[in-house]
């Protein structure tokens, strides 16, 4: 035990989750290392996450190598759900967590590491609020809102769309069903996300989802064709 | 409830330097919050009343500094500080997605003894 001395002041100046950010660097760079694009997507709870992966994985991995990483506070389901193919699907569950954050993924992707995938998927775990402050060591974000969820998502959760680099309208298929007025939508997600791009989809129909393979490919092509992998400086920035 | 995971952070590292300096007894710390770090300050005082329980912080005081919004606008390069969460420039009307303040989450200094 030291001595009781006199009140003193220390400065420290240290990002918080400096640690977290740490790993996630490493993590991208591992990533990176395969060519690999990571892809952190995010939504509330229901807005169709899984579903969406589901018919990606369907139509994609005959010809592309892809992986995923699925985040629940409990339950396999979701993997369940995802590994009927070829791509290694691993689960996360964070018990009573209510976000992913980079050490759970830098421990998951020894896993993922021998198929070599070209797009690694990171399914966050439902929420609109937690997540957007971890950074995971992915290239993009993907932020998901169903047509179900009201016009203002985007103003009720400015933080998250803010870090998009693409929004996904998910339930395209029902949009006129529950009174989806589109082009409001559209004019609140530009408003408050004017970096991001924008895919209107169906996993059921199919519909846009030729424009989100699109959006894939061009990504993954912006880090790897052009040279080597671009140095994302943050995740949330 | 993320702000567990960031209290639990700050403790550590603010533990750590304390224990670096020979101190056992921490009684102020100091925190700057961005506004748009999404961090909610009643949770984290909450979570930093539960978390210090038992550490050399117990019953410090917390001592948060927000930081206001700042953002550059893309179309003109004016720097302003936006009214709202949506980005318009009060210059050229262009909206703006680059921020330049306002997401900090930083332990910035500590009072200990």
């Amino acid at each position: 035990m030291a001595p009781t001395s006199a009140p003193r002041t220390i400065v420290v100046n240290e990002t918080v989750l400096e640690k977290n950010d740490t790993v996630a660097h490493r993590n991208r760079a591992l990533i990176s290392s395969w060519r690999c694009l990571a892809v952190n997507m995010l939504s509330s709870p229901g807005s169709g996450k899984t579903s969406l992966l589901e018919r990606t994985l369907r139509d994609l991995s005959p010809t592309l190598p892809l992986a995923v990483i699925v985040g629940d506070l409990a339950t396999d389901n979701d993997a369940r759900r995802l590994a009927t193919g070829n791509a290694p699907v691993v689960q996360i569950n964070t018990l009573d967590i209510c976000h992913l954050d980079a050490g759970m993924i830098e421990r998951a992707l020894p896993e993922i590491a021998p198929a070599r995938p070209r797009i690694l998927f990171i399914e966050n775990v439902g929420n609109m609020v937690c997540p957007a402050a971890f950074q995971l060591g992915e290239h993009v974000r993907a932020v998901l809102m169903s047509v179900t969820e009201g016009e203002d998502k985007p103003l009720k959760y400015p933080t998250l769309f803010k870090t998009a680099d693409v929004v996904v309208l998910t339930k395209m298929d029902i949009a006129e069903a529950v009174g989806f007025d589109r082009q409001t939508a559209l004019a609140n997600v530009h408003a408050i996300a004017p970096q991001a791009d924008v895919v209107l989809t169906s996993a059921r129909t199919g519909e846009g989802l030729e424009q989100w393979y699109d959006w894939l490919g061009q990504r993954v092509e912006k880090e790897y064709v052009n040279g080597d992998a671009r140095q994302r400086s943050a995740g949330v920035s | 409830m993320h702000e567990l995971s960031i209290m639990d952070s700050t403790l550590r590292i603010a533990i750590q330097h304390a224990e670096a300096q020979q101190a056992t007894r921490i009684h102020r710390i100091t925190m700057r919050i961005g506004e748009l770090s999404g961090v909610a300050m009643d949770a984290l005082t909450f979570a930093f009343e539960v978390l210090s329980n038992d550490t050399p912080a117990s019953g410090a005081e917390l001592e948060i500094e927000r930081v206001p919004a700042r953002c550059r606008c893309t179309g003109c390069g004016k720097e302003f500080t936006p009214e709202g969460p949506i980005f318009t420039c009060p210059d050229c009307g262009e909206l703006s997605a680059t921020i330049v303040q306002g997401r900090e989450m930083e332990l910035v200094s500590m009072e200990v003894s």
